[in-house]
Protein backbone atom coordinates (compact mmCIF):
# COMPACT_ATOMS: atom_id res chain seq x y z
CA UNK A 1 0.00 0.00 0.00
CA UNK A 2 1.14 3.45 -0.74
CA UNK A 3 0.42 7.11 -0.55
CA UNK A 4 -1.27 8.53 -3.62
CA UNK A 5 0.75 11.73 -3.56
CA UNK A 6 3.83 10.60 -5.46
CA UNK A 7 4.04 11.30 -9.15
CA UNK A 8 3.29 8.47 -11.49
CA UNK A 9 5.46 7.24 -14.34
CA UNK A 10 3.55 4.09 -15.30
CA UNK A 11 0.28 2.45 -14.30
CA UNK A 12 -0.57 -1.19 -15.03
CA UNK A 13 -3.08 -2.00 -17.80
CA UNK A 14 -3.43 1.65 -18.72
CA UNK A 15 -2.97 2.85 -22.29
CA UNK A 16 -3.27 6.62 -21.73
CA UNK A 17 -0.58 8.84 -20.15
CA UNK A 18 -0.45 8.94 -16.33
CA UNK A 19 -0.27 12.26 -14.46
CA UNK A 20 3.32 13.37 -14.94
CA UNK A 21 3.90 17.11 -14.92
CA UNK A 22 6.54 16.86 -12.22
CA UNK A 23 9.75 14.99 -12.78
CA UNK A 24 10.89 13.51 -9.48
CA UNK A 25 14.44 12.63 -8.55
CA UNK A 26 15.14 8.92 -9.02
CA UNK A 27 15.87 7.27 -5.70
CA UNK A 28 17.73 4.05 -4.94
CA UNK A 29 18.54 1.74 -2.08
CA UNK A 30 22.09 0.46 -2.06
CA UNK A 31 22.79 -2.84 -0.30
CA UNK A 32 26.48 -3.32 0.39
CA UNK A 33 26.71 -7.08 0.72
CA UNK A 34 30.32 -6.82 1.90
CA UNK A 35 29.23 -4.82 4.95
CA UNK A 36 26.24 -6.98 5.91
CA UNK A 37 26.61 -9.11 9.05
CA UNK A 38 23.33 -11.03 8.57
CA UNK A 39 21.72 -9.77 11.77
CA UNK A 40 18.30 -9.49 10.11
CA UNK A 41 17.51 -6.20 11.83
CA UNK A 42 16.23 -5.03 8.44
CA UNK A 43 13.87 -8.01 8.23
CA UNK A 44 12.46 -7.12 11.62
CA UNK A 45 12.20 -3.42 10.79
CA UNK A 46 10.31 -4.28 7.62
CA UNK A 47 7.92 -6.46 9.55
CA UNK A 48 7.46 -3.74 12.19
CA UNK A 49 6.92 -0.78 9.89
CA UNK A 50 4.64 -2.60 7.46
CA UNK A 51 2.92 -4.41 10.32
CA UNK A 52 3.20 -7.87 8.79
CA UNK A 53 4.16 -11.00 10.71
CA UNK A 54 5.46 -14.07 8.95
CA UNK A 55 4.72 -17.32 10.73
CA UNK A 56 7.48 -18.35 13.13
CA UNK A 57 9.16 -21.16 11.20
CA UNK A 58 11.56 -23.83 12.29
CA UNK A 59 15.30 -24.10 11.80
CA UNK A 60 16.12 -25.85 8.56
CA UNK A 61 19.84 -26.14 9.29
CA UNK A 62 20.86 -22.77 7.89
CA UNK A 63 20.28 -19.23 9.07
CA UNK A 64 17.60 -18.50 6.48
CA UNK A 65 14.35 -17.83 8.34
CA UNK A 66 11.80 -17.36 6.92
CA UNK A 67 13.25 -19.47 4.13
CA UNK A 68 11.49 -17.54 1.38
CA UNK A 69 9.70 -14.32 0.60
CA UNK A 70 5.99 -14.42 1.36
CA UNK A 71 2.97 -12.16 1.60
CA UNK A 72 4.11 -11.46 5.20
CA UNK A 73 7.87 -11.36 4.53
CA UNK A 74 8.80 -8.76 1.94
CA UNK A 75 12.52 -9.10 2.52
CA UNK A 76 14.58 -12.12 3.64
CA UNK A 77 18.28 -12.64 4.20
CA UNK A 78 19.76 -15.44 2.13
CA UNK A 79 22.94 -17.04 3.42
CA UNK A 80 25.33 -18.76 1.00
CA UNK A 81 28.58 -20.51 1.93
CA UNK A 82 31.24 -20.17 -0.72
CA UNK A 83 34.80 -21.43 -0.72
CA UNK A 84 37.43 -19.47 -2.56
CA UNK A 85 41.22 -19.69 -2.32
CA UNK A 86 40.89 -21.99 0.70
CA UNK A 87 38.79 -19.46 2.51
CA UNK A 88 35.16 -19.75 3.47
CA UNK A 89 33.09 -16.75 2.46
CA UNK A 90 29.69 -16.20 3.92
CA UNK A 91 27.76 -14.36 1.24
CA UNK A 92 24.66 -12.84 2.80
CA UNK A 93 22.18 -11.17 0.50
CA UNK A 94 19.09 -9.25 1.49
CA UNK A 95 16.54 -10.40 -1.07
CA UNK A 96 13.43 -8.49 -2.09
CA UNK A 97 11.97 -6.39 -4.88
CA UNK A 98 14.59 -4.71 -7.06
CA UNK A 99 12.27 -1.91 -8.22
CA UNK A 100 13.24 -2.35 -11.86
CA UNK A 101 13.16 0.63 -14.21
CA UNK A 102 11.43 -1.71 -16.67
CA UNK A 103 9.26 -3.81 -14.32
CA UNK A 104 8.07 -7.17 -15.69
CA UNK A 105 5.33 -7.29 -13.04
CA UNK A 106 3.77 -4.02 -14.19
CA UNK A 107 4.03 -5.03 -17.83
CA UNK A 108 2.16 -8.27 -17.12
CA UNK A 109 -0.56 -7.00 -14.78
CA UNK A 110 -4.04 -6.98 -16.41
CA UNK A 111 -5.73 -4.85 -13.74
CA UNK A 112 -5.66 -1.06 -14.18
CA UNK A 113 -3.85 0.64 -11.31
CA UNK A 114 -2.89 -2.49 -9.38
CA UNK A 115 0.80 -1.74 -10.00
CA UNK A 116 2.17 1.77 -10.07
CA UNK A 117 5.66 2.95 -10.92
CA UNK A 118 6.30 6.32 -9.35
CA UNK A 119 8.42 9.02 -10.95
CA UNK A 120 11.08 8.38 -8.28
CA UNK A 121 11.40 4.78 -9.51
CA UNK A 122 9.50 2.94 -6.78
CA UNK A 123 7.29 0.11 -8.09
CA UNK A 124 4.33 -0.33 -5.79
CA UNK A 125 1.44 -2.77 -5.60
CA UNK A 126 -2.00 -1.34 -4.81
CA UNK A 127 -3.77 -4.32 -3.33
CA UNK A 128 -7.21 -2.72 -3.54
CA UNK A 129 -6.98 -3.04 -7.34
CA UNK A 130 -5.30 -6.46 -7.34
CA UNK A 131 -7.45 -9.29 -8.75
CA UNK A 132 -5.15 -12.12 -7.67
CA UNK A 133 -4.36 -13.60 -11.11
CA UNK A 134 -0.62 -13.89 -10.39
CA UNK A 135 0.46 -12.43 -13.73
CA UNK A 136 3.04 -10.26 -11.85
CA UNK A 137 4.70 -13.46 -10.64
CA UNK A 138 4.83 -14.67 -14.24
CA UNK A 139 6.40 -11.39 -15.37
CA UNK A 140 9.00 -10.78 -12.63
CA UNK A 141 12.58 -11.74 -13.59
CA UNK A 142 13.57 -11.90 -9.90
CA UNK A 143 10.77 -14.15 -8.58
CA UNK A 144 9.66 -11.56 -6.04
CA UNK A 145 5.86 -11.08 -5.82
CA UNK A 146 3.90 -13.50 -3.64
CA UNK A 147 0.16 -14.16 -3.69
CA UNK A 148 -1.32 -14.38 -0.20
CA UNK A 149 -3.04 -17.66 0.61
CA UNK A 150 -5.58 -15.79 2.77
CA UNK A 151 -6.75 -12.98 0.51
CA UNK A 152 -5.30 -13.83 -2.94
CA UNK A 153 -3.63 -10.43 -3.29
CA UNK A 154 -0.05 -9.91 -4.46
CA UNK A 155 2.48 -8.50 -2.00
CA UNK A 156 6.09 -7.40 -2.11
CA UNK A 157 8.51 -4.72 -0.85
CA UNK A 158 7.11 -1.22 -1.40
CA UNK A 159 10.49 0.42 -0.79
CA UNK A 160 8.49 2.03 2.02
CA UNK A 161 6.86 4.32 -0.51
CA UNK A 162 4.79 5.77 2.34
CA UNK A 163 7.94 6.80 4.24
CA UNK A 164 9.78 8.00 1.15
CA UNK A 165 6.78 10.14 0.17
CA UNK A 166 7.25 12.17 3.37
CA UNK A 167 11.00 12.44 3.08
CA UNK A 168 12.09 9.48 5.18
CA UNK A 169 14.30 6.57 4.26
CA UNK A 170 12.90 3.00 4.12
CA UNK A 171 12.60 1.21 7.49
CA UNK A 172 15.36 -1.31 6.69
CA UNK A 173 17.80 1.50 5.88
CA UNK A 174 16.98 3.31 9.09
CA UNK A 175 17.63 0.18 11.15
CA UNK A 176 20.78 -1.34 9.62
CA UNK A 177 23.45 -1.19 12.39
CA UNK A 178 26.45 -1.42 10.04
CA UNK A 179 25.35 1.05 7.40
CA UNK A 180 25.23 -1.72 4.84
CA UNK A 181 21.94 -0.34 3.49
CA UNK A 182 22.03 3.20 2.17
CA UNK A 183 19.29 5.28 0.59
CA UNK A 184 19.33 8.46 -1.50
CA UNK A 185 19.16 9.66 -5.06
CA UNK A 186 20.21 7.04 -7.57
CA UNK A 187 23.12 9.26 -8.65
CA UNK A 188 24.40 9.63 -5.08
CA UNK A 189 24.06 5.90 -4.49
CA UNK A 190 26.14 5.16 -7.57
CA UNK A 191 28.85 7.55 -6.38
CA UNK A 192 28.82 5.99 -2.93
CA UNK A 193 28.96 2.51 -4.49
CA UNK A 194 32.00 3.53 -6.56
CA UNK A 195 33.86 4.40 -3.35
CA UNK A 196 32.91 1.08 -1.78
CA UNK A 197 33.96 -0.84 -4.90
CA UNK A 198 37.32 0.95 -4.99
CA UNK A 199 37.85 0.06 -1.35
CA UNK A 200 37.01 -3.61 -1.93
CA UNK A 201 39.37 -3.73 -4.90
CA UNK A 202 42.13 -2.32 -2.75
CA UNK A 203 41.46 -5.13 -0.29
CA UNK A 204 41.91 -7.81 -2.93
CA UNK A 205 38.44 -8.27 -4.36
CA UNK A 206 39.37 -7.54 -7.94
CA UNK A 207 35.96 -8.40 -9.29
CA UNK A 208 34.09 -6.16 -6.87
CA UNK A 209 31.39 -4.09 -8.56
CA UNK A 210 27.93 -2.58 -8.59
CA UNK A 211 24.87 -4.67 -9.47
CA UNK A 212 22.50 -2.41 -11.41
CA UNK A 213 21.38 -4.76 -14.21
CA UNK A 214 20.73 -2.96 -17.47
CA UNK A 215 18.59 -5.79 -18.86
CA UNK A 216 15.71 -4.40 -16.78
CA UNK A 217 16.73 -0.79 -17.43
CA UNK A 218 18.69 -0.64 -14.14
CA UNK A 219 17.13 -1.11 -10.71
CA UNK A 220 16.26 1.12 -7.78
CA UNK A 221 17.66 -1.43 -5.37
CA UNK A 222 21.33 -2.05 -6.13
CA UNK A 223 23.97 -4.28 -4.61
CA UNK A 224 27.68 -3.86 -4.04
CA UNK A 225 29.09 -7.35 -4.62
CA UNK A 226 32.61 -8.65 -3.95
CA UNK A 227 32.18 -11.03 -6.89
CA UNK A 228 30.19 -8.95 -9.32
CA UNK A 229 31.39 -11.22 -12.14
CA UNK A 230 29.46 -14.11 -10.54
CA UNK A 231 26.24 -12.76 -9.00
CA UNK A 232 24.80 -16.30 -8.96
CA UNK A 233 27.03 -17.03 -5.96
CA UNK A 234 24.72 -14.85 -3.90
CA UNK A 235 21.88 -17.39 -3.58
CA UNK A 236 21.12 -17.30 -7.29
CA UNK A 237 21.05 -13.58 -8.06
CA UNK A 238 20.62 -13.62 -11.86
CA UNK A 239 23.64 -12.47 -13.90
CA UNK A 240 21.72 -10.88 -16.76
CA UNK A 241 18.13 -10.48 -15.68
CA UNK A 242 15.63 -9.24 -18.23
CA UNK A 243 11.95 -9.65 -18.91
CA UNK A 244 11.55 -13.14 -20.40
CA UNK A 245 11.07 -13.16 -24.21
CA UNK A 246 7.94 -15.24 -23.59
CA UNK A 247 6.52 -12.46 -21.42
CA UNK A 248 7.40 -9.85 -24.06
CA UNK A 249 5.70 -11.97 -26.69
CA UNK A 250 2.64 -12.40 -24.48
CA UNK A 251 2.36 -8.72 -23.59
CA UNK A 252 3.86 -7.21 -26.74
CA UNK A 253 2.62 -5.80 -30.03
CA UNK A 254 0.67 -8.97 -30.95
CA UNK A 255 -2.13 -8.22 -28.49
CA UNK A 256 -3.30 -4.90 -29.92
CA UNK A 257 -3.03 -6.48 -33.38
CA UNK A 258 -5.11 -9.49 -32.29
CA UNK A 259 -7.66 -7.09 -30.78
CA UNK A 260 -7.91 -5.28 -34.11
CA UNK A 261 -8.15 -8.60 -35.96
CA UNK A 262 -11.09 -9.68 -33.76
CA UNK A 263 -12.84 -6.37 -34.42
CA UNK A 264 -12.09 -6.96 -38.13
CA UNK A 265 -13.75 -10.38 -38.09
CA UNK A 266 -16.84 -9.01 -36.34
CA UNK A 267 -17.18 -6.04 -38.69
CA UNK A 268 -16.23 -8.16 -41.71
CA UNK A 269 -19.13 -10.52 -40.94
CA UNK A 270 -21.55 -7.63 -40.58
CA UNK A 271 -20.50 -6.09 -43.90
CA UNK A 272 -20.54 -9.47 -45.60
CA UNK A 273 -24.19 -9.79 -44.64
CA UNK A 274 -24.97 -6.25 -45.72
CA UNK A 275 -23.19 -6.51 -49.09
CA UNK A 276 -23.84 -10.14 -50.12
CA UNK A 277 -27.15 -10.69 -48.39
CA UNK A 278 -28.31 -13.82 -46.60
CA UNK A 279 -27.85 -17.29 -48.03
CA UNK A 280 -31.50 -18.35 -48.39
CA UNK A 281 -32.90 -21.69 -49.42
CA UNK A 282 -33.68 -21.20 -53.12
CA UNK A 283 -37.27 -21.06 -54.32
CA UNK A 284 -36.34 -23.56 -57.00
CA UNK A 285 -35.42 -26.30 -54.52
CA UNK A 286 -38.45 -25.56 -52.36
CA UNK A 287 -40.65 -25.98 -55.45
CA UNK A 288 -38.91 -29.26 -56.32
CA UNK A 289 -39.68 -30.65 -52.87
CA UNK A 290 -43.26 -29.43 -53.05
CA UNK A 291 -43.70 -31.11 -56.45
CA UNK A 292 -42.29 -34.38 -55.08
CA UNK A 293 -44.76 -34.23 -52.17
CA UNK A 294 -47.69 -33.66 -54.55
CA UNK A 295 -46.54 -36.62 -56.62
CA UNK A 296 -46.41 -38.74 -53.49
CA UNK A 297 -49.98 -37.92 -52.44
CA UNK A 298 -51.45 -38.63 -55.89
CA UNK B 1 -47.52 -28.01 -33.54
CA UNK B 2 -44.92 -29.25 -36.03
CA UNK B 3 -45.25 -27.29 -39.26
CA UNK B 4 -43.98 -30.06 -41.48
CA UNK B 5 -43.58 -33.58 -40.12
CA UNK B 6 -41.27 -34.34 -43.01
CA UNK B 7 -38.61 -31.96 -41.66
CA UNK B 8 -35.33 -33.77 -41.16
CA UNK B 9 -33.97 -34.43 -37.69
CA UNK B 10 -30.43 -33.10 -37.48
CA UNK B 11 -29.73 -33.13 -33.71
CA UNK B 12 -31.42 -34.87 -30.80
CA UNK B 13 -32.22 -33.07 -27.55
CA UNK B 14 -29.15 -34.28 -25.73
CA UNK B 15 -26.84 -33.15 -28.53
CA UNK B 16 -28.49 -29.74 -28.55
CA UNK B 17 -28.22 -29.34 -24.79
CA UNK B 18 -24.59 -30.41 -24.96
CA UNK B 19 -23.89 -27.79 -27.62
CA UNK B 20 -25.61 -25.06 -25.60
CA UNK B 21 -23.54 -25.86 -22.52
CA UNK B 22 -20.39 -25.50 -24.61
CA UNK B 23 -21.72 -22.35 -26.30
CA UNK B 24 -22.78 -20.56 -23.14
CA UNK B 25 -19.60 -21.41 -21.29
CA UNK B 26 -17.55 -20.34 -24.31
CA UNK B 27 -19.19 -16.92 -24.37
CA UNK B 28 -18.63 -16.49 -20.63
CA UNK B 29 -15.00 -17.56 -21.08
CA UNK B 30 -14.42 -15.28 -24.03
CA UNK B 31 -15.89 -12.25 -22.25
CA UNK B 32 -14.03 -12.82 -18.99
CA UNK B 33 -10.83 -13.89 -20.76
CA UNK B 34 -10.77 -10.85 -23.03
CA UNK B 35 -11.05 -8.67 -19.94
CA UNK B 36 -7.58 -9.86 -18.90
CA UNK B 37 -6.32 -9.99 -22.47
CA UNK B 38 -6.19 -6.25 -23.11
CA UNK B 39 -7.11 -3.18 -21.01
CA UNK B 40 -9.64 -2.15 -23.68
CA UNK B 41 -11.83 -5.07 -22.57
CA UNK B 42 -11.28 -4.76 -18.80
CA UNK B 43 -14.76 -3.23 -18.20
CA UNK B 44 -16.22 -6.63 -19.23
CA UNK B 45 -15.30 -7.84 -15.74
CA UNK B 46 -18.38 -5.94 -14.52
CA UNK B 47 -20.54 -8.60 -16.19
CA UNK B 48 -19.20 -11.12 -13.70
CA UNK B 49 -19.63 -9.16 -10.49
CA UNK B 50 -16.31 -7.33 -10.71
CA UNK B 51 -12.72 -8.10 -11.66
CA UNK B 52 -11.94 -10.43 -8.77
CA UNK B 53 -15.02 -12.57 -9.44
CA UNK B 54 -14.17 -12.69 -13.13
CA UNK B 55 -10.70 -13.98 -12.24
CA UNK B 56 -12.09 -16.56 -9.82
CA UNK B 57 -14.92 -17.84 -12.05
CA UNK B 58 -13.19 -18.03 -15.44
CA UNK B 59 -11.16 -21.21 -14.86
CA UNK B 60 -14.07 -23.13 -13.33
CA UNK B 61 -16.25 -22.29 -16.33
CA UNK B 62 -13.28 -23.46 -18.39
CA UNK B 63 -13.33 -26.86 -16.73
CA UNK B 64 -17.08 -27.18 -17.39
CA UNK B 65 -16.57 -26.26 -21.04
CA UNK B 66 -13.62 -28.62 -21.46
CA UNK B 67 -15.73 -31.55 -20.21
CA UNK B 68 -18.78 -30.63 -22.30
CA UNK B 69 -16.59 -30.15 -25.37
CA UNK B 70 -14.95 -33.52 -24.87
CA UNK B 71 -18.40 -35.16 -25.02
CA UNK B 72 -19.33 -33.24 -28.20
CA UNK B 73 -15.99 -34.12 -29.71
CA UNK B 74 -16.46 -37.84 -29.11
CA UNK B 75 -20.02 -37.68 -30.44
CA UNK B 76 -19.17 -35.94 -33.69
CA UNK B 77 -15.63 -36.86 -34.60
CA UNK B 78 -16.62 -39.75 -36.88
CA UNK B 79 -18.83 -37.35 -38.89
CA UNK B 80 -15.92 -35.01 -39.48
CA UNK B 81 -13.48 -37.18 -41.42
CA UNK B 82 -12.11 -35.27 -44.40
CA UNK B 83 -12.90 -36.65 -47.87
CA UNK B 84 -11.93 -35.76 -51.44
CA UNK B 85 -15.25 -33.92 -51.86
CA UNK B 86 -14.39 -31.82 -48.80
CA UNK B 87 -11.07 -30.81 -50.28
CA UNK B 88 -12.80 -29.85 -53.51
CA UNK B 89 -15.33 -27.84 -51.51
CA UNK B 90 -12.51 -26.03 -49.71
CA UNK B 91 -10.81 -25.19 -53.00
CA UNK B 92 -14.05 -23.54 -54.14
CA UNK B 93 -14.86 -21.92 -50.77
CA UNK B 94 -14.36 -18.47 -52.30
CA UNK B 95 -17.46 -18.88 -54.48
CA UNK B 96 -19.42 -19.90 -51.42
CA UNK B 97 -18.34 -16.79 -49.51
CA UNK B 98 -19.26 -14.74 -52.56
CA UNK B 99 -22.82 -15.98 -52.13
CA UNK B 100 -22.77 -18.27 -55.15
CA UNK B 101 -23.25 -21.86 -53.98
CA UNK B 102 -24.58 -23.30 -57.24
CA UNK B 103 -21.66 -25.40 -58.34
CA UNK B 104 -20.28 -26.44 -54.98
CA UNK B 105 -19.60 -30.18 -54.76
CA UNK B 106 -22.20 -32.31 -52.97
CA UNK B 107 -21.69 -32.37 -49.19
CA UNK B 108 -22.57 -34.88 -46.49
CA UNK B 109 -23.80 -33.87 -43.04
CA UNK B 110 -20.92 -31.40 -42.76
CA UNK B 111 -19.05 -29.50 -45.46
CA UNK B 112 -15.29 -29.12 -45.74
CA UNK B 113 -15.34 -25.75 -44.00
CA UNK B 114 -17.26 -27.10 -41.04
CA UNK B 115 -14.87 -30.02 -40.76
CA UNK B 116 -11.78 -27.81 -40.78
CA UNK B 117 -13.48 -25.68 -38.11
CA UNK B 118 -14.19 -28.81 -36.06
CA UNK B 119 -10.57 -29.98 -36.03
CA UNK B 120 -9.04 -26.54 -35.47
CA UNK B 121 -11.45 -25.89 -32.60
CA UNK B 122 -10.64 -29.28 -31.08
CA UNK B 123 -6.93 -28.51 -31.22
CA UNK B 124 -7.45 -25.03 -29.75
CA UNK B 125 -9.65 -26.45 -27.02
CA UNK B 126 -6.91 -28.89 -26.05
CA UNK B 127 -4.32 -26.09 -26.00
CA UNK B 128 -6.65 -23.81 -24.01
CA UNK B 129 -7.29 -26.49 -21.41
CA UNK B 130 -3.64 -27.44 -20.95
CA UNK B 131 -2.40 -23.84 -20.89
CA UNK B 132 -5.32 -22.72 -18.73
CA UNK B 133 -4.43 -25.28 -16.10
CA UNK B 134 -0.76 -24.22 -16.35
CA UNK B 135 -1.59 -20.60 -15.46
CA UNK B 136 -4.23 -21.40 -12.81
CA UNK B 137 -2.50 -20.14 -9.68
CA UNK B 138 -5.37 -20.79 -7.31
CA UNK B 139 -4.71 -24.53 -7.56
CA UNK B 140 -1.38 -25.10 -9.27
CA UNK B 141 2.17 -23.80 -9.12
CA UNK B 142 4.02 -25.00 -12.19
CA UNK B 143 7.59 -24.14 -13.11
CA UNK B 144 7.88 -20.50 -14.20
CA UNK B 145 8.82 -21.36 -17.80
CA UNK B 146 5.74 -23.58 -18.10
CA UNK B 147 3.56 -20.76 -16.75
CA UNK B 148 5.07 -18.22 -19.17
CA UNK B 149 4.61 -20.56 -22.10
CA UNK B 150 1.08 -21.25 -20.89
CA UNK B 151 0.31 -17.53 -20.85
CA UNK B 152 1.47 -17.11 -24.45
CA UNK B 153 -0.39 -20.20 -25.69
CA UNK B 154 -3.59 -19.36 -23.78
CA UNK B 155 -3.70 -15.81 -25.17
CA UNK B 156 -2.82 -16.84 -28.75
CA UNK B 157 -5.11 -19.88 -28.98
CA UNK B 158 -7.85 -17.87 -27.24
CA UNK B 159 -7.70 -15.13 -29.88
CA UNK B 160 -7.77 -17.70 -32.70
CA UNK B 161 -10.73 -19.46 -31.10
CA UNK B 162 -12.77 -16.33 -30.51
CA UNK B 163 -12.28 -15.35 -34.17
CA UNK B 164 -13.31 -18.84 -35.33
CA UNK B 165 -16.40 -18.89 -33.16
CA UNK B 166 -17.44 -15.50 -34.54
CA UNK B 167 -17.23 -17.04 -38.02
CA UNK B 168 -19.11 -20.14 -36.79
CA UNK B 169 -21.95 -18.05 -35.34
CA UNK B 170 -22.05 -15.76 -38.36
CA UNK B 171 -22.26 -18.72 -40.74
CA UNK B 172 -25.30 -19.95 -38.82
CA UNK B 173 -26.95 -16.54 -39.09
CA UNK B 174 -25.99 -16.10 -42.74
CA UNK B 175 -27.30 -19.47 -43.96
CA UNK B 176 -31.01 -19.06 -43.34
CA UNK B 177 -32.83 -21.97 -41.76
CA UNK B 178 -29.76 -23.17 -39.86
CA UNK B 179 -30.25 -21.85 -36.33
CA UNK B 180 -33.43 -23.90 -35.78
CA UNK B 181 -31.19 -26.98 -35.89
CA UNK B 182 -29.83 -25.83 -32.53
CA UNK B 183 -33.21 -24.70 -31.14
CA UNK B 184 -35.37 -27.71 -31.87
CA UNK B 185 -33.14 -29.98 -33.89
CA UNK B 186 -34.80 -30.09 -37.31
CA UNK B 187 -34.17 -28.52 -40.71
CA UNK B 188 -36.36 -28.41 -43.79
CA UNK B 189 -35.75 -30.86 -46.60
CA UNK B 190 -35.14 -27.94 -48.97
CA UNK B 191 -32.41 -26.63 -46.66
CA UNK B 192 -30.76 -30.04 -46.56
CA UNK B 193 -31.03 -30.53 -50.30
CA UNK B 194 -29.41 -27.19 -50.98
CA UNK B 195 -26.60 -27.25 -48.42
CA UNK B 196 -25.91 -30.90 -47.63
CA UNK B 197 -27.24 -32.89 -50.57
CA UNK B 198 -25.34 -36.05 -49.69
CA UNK B 199 -26.91 -36.06 -46.23
CA UNK B 200 -30.31 -35.24 -47.76
CA UNK B 201 -30.08 -38.31 -50.00
CA UNK B 202 -29.00 -40.47 -47.12
CA UNK B 203 -31.91 -39.28 -44.96
CA UNK B 204 -34.64 -39.42 -47.62
CA UNK B 205 -33.35 -42.20 -49.83
CA UNK B 206 -33.73 -39.92 -52.88
C1 LIG C 1 -10.44 -24.89 -20.78
C2 LIG C 1 -10.25 -24.46 -19.61
C3 LIG C 1 -9.73 -23.10 -19.28
C4 LIG C 1 -9.04 -22.81 -18.14
C5 LIG C 1 -8.68 -23.80 -17.02
C6 LIG C 1 -8.70 -21.42 -18.20
C7 LIG C 1 -7.96 -20.75 -17.22
C8 LIG C 1 -7.54 -19.44 -17.30
C9 LIG C 1 -6.83 -18.76 -16.26
C10 LIG C 1 -6.40 -19.38 -14.94
C11 LIG C 1 -6.61 -17.49 -16.69
C12 LIG C 1 -5.92 -16.39 -15.91
C13 LIG C 1 -6.97 -15.51 -15.31
C14 LIG C 1 -7.66 -16.17 -14.15
O1 LIG C 1 -6.97 -16.63 -13.22
O2 LIG C 1 -8.90 -16.24 -14.18
C15 LIG C 1 -7.15 -17.37 -18.03
C16 LIG C 1 -7.07 -16.25 -18.84
C17 LIG C 1 -7.65 -16.15 -20.10
N1 LIG C 1 -8.50 -17.08 -20.68
FE1 LIG C 1 -8.85 -18.95 -20.00
N2 LIG C 1 -9.19 -20.86 -19.34
C18 LIG C 1 -9.85 -21.85 -20.04
C19 LIG C 1 -10.52 -21.70 -21.25
C20 LIG C 1 -10.57 -20.53 -22.00
C21 LIG C 1 -11.27 -20.37 -23.27
C22 LIG C 1 -12.08 -21.43 -24.00
C23 LIG C 1 -11.04 -19.09 -23.69
C24 LIG C 1 -11.49 -18.42 -24.96
C25 LIG C 1 -12.61 -18.01 -25.20
C26 LIG C 1 -10.22 -18.45 -22.70
C27 LIG C 1 -9.75 -17.18 -22.81
C28 LIG C 1 -8.87 -16.59 -21.94
C29 LIG C 1 -8.21 -15.34 -22.18
C30 LIG C 1 -8.33 -14.47 -23.45
C31 LIG C 1 -7.44 -15.07 -21.04
C32 LIG C 1 -6.54 -13.88 -20.82
C33 LIG C 1 -5.18 -14.23 -21.35
C34 LIG C 1 -4.20 -13.12 -21.16
O3 LIG C 1 -4.24 -12.45 -20.13
O4 LIG C 1 -3.38 -12.92 -22.06
N3 LIG C 1 -9.95 -19.34 -21.67
N4 LIG C 1 -7.73 -18.58 -18.37
S1 LIG D 1 11.83 -7.15 -9.00
FE1 LIG D 1 9.95 -8.16 -9.81
S2 LIG D 1 8.31 -7.30 -8.51
FE2 LIG D 1 10.10 -5.94 -8.24
S3 LIG D 1 9.81 -4.32 -9.85
FE3 LIG D 1 11.13 -5.90 -10.77
S4 LIG D 1 9.55 -7.19 -11.84
FE4 LIG D 1 8.40 -6.00 -10.35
Amino acid sequence: MALQSLDILRRSATTTPPPGVRKGVEVAKLIDVSACIGCKACQVACSEWNDIRAEVGSCVGVYDNPTDLSAQAWTVMRFAEHEEKDRLEWLIRKDGCMHCADPGCLKSCPSPGAIIQYANGIVDFHQENCIGCGYCVTGCPFNVPRISKEDSKAYKCSLCSDRVAVGQEPACVKTCPTGAIQFGSKEDMKDYAAERVADLKRRGYEQAGLYDPQGVGGTHVMYVLHHSDRPELYSGLPANPSISPLVSLWKGFAKPLATLALAGVALGSLFHYVTKGPNEVSKEIEDEIEAEDKEGTK
Amino acid sequence: MIRDPKDLKRYNASERANHWVVGISFILLALSGLAFFHPAFFPLTQLFGGPVWARILHPYVGVLMALAFLVIFLRFKHLNRMTAADREWLAKARNMVDGNDHDMPEQGKYNGGQKVMFWVLALCMLLMTLSGVAIWRAWFGFDITVVRLGAVVHAAAGAVMIAMIMVHVYAAIWVKGTIRAMWYGTVTRAWAKQHHRGWYRQMTGK
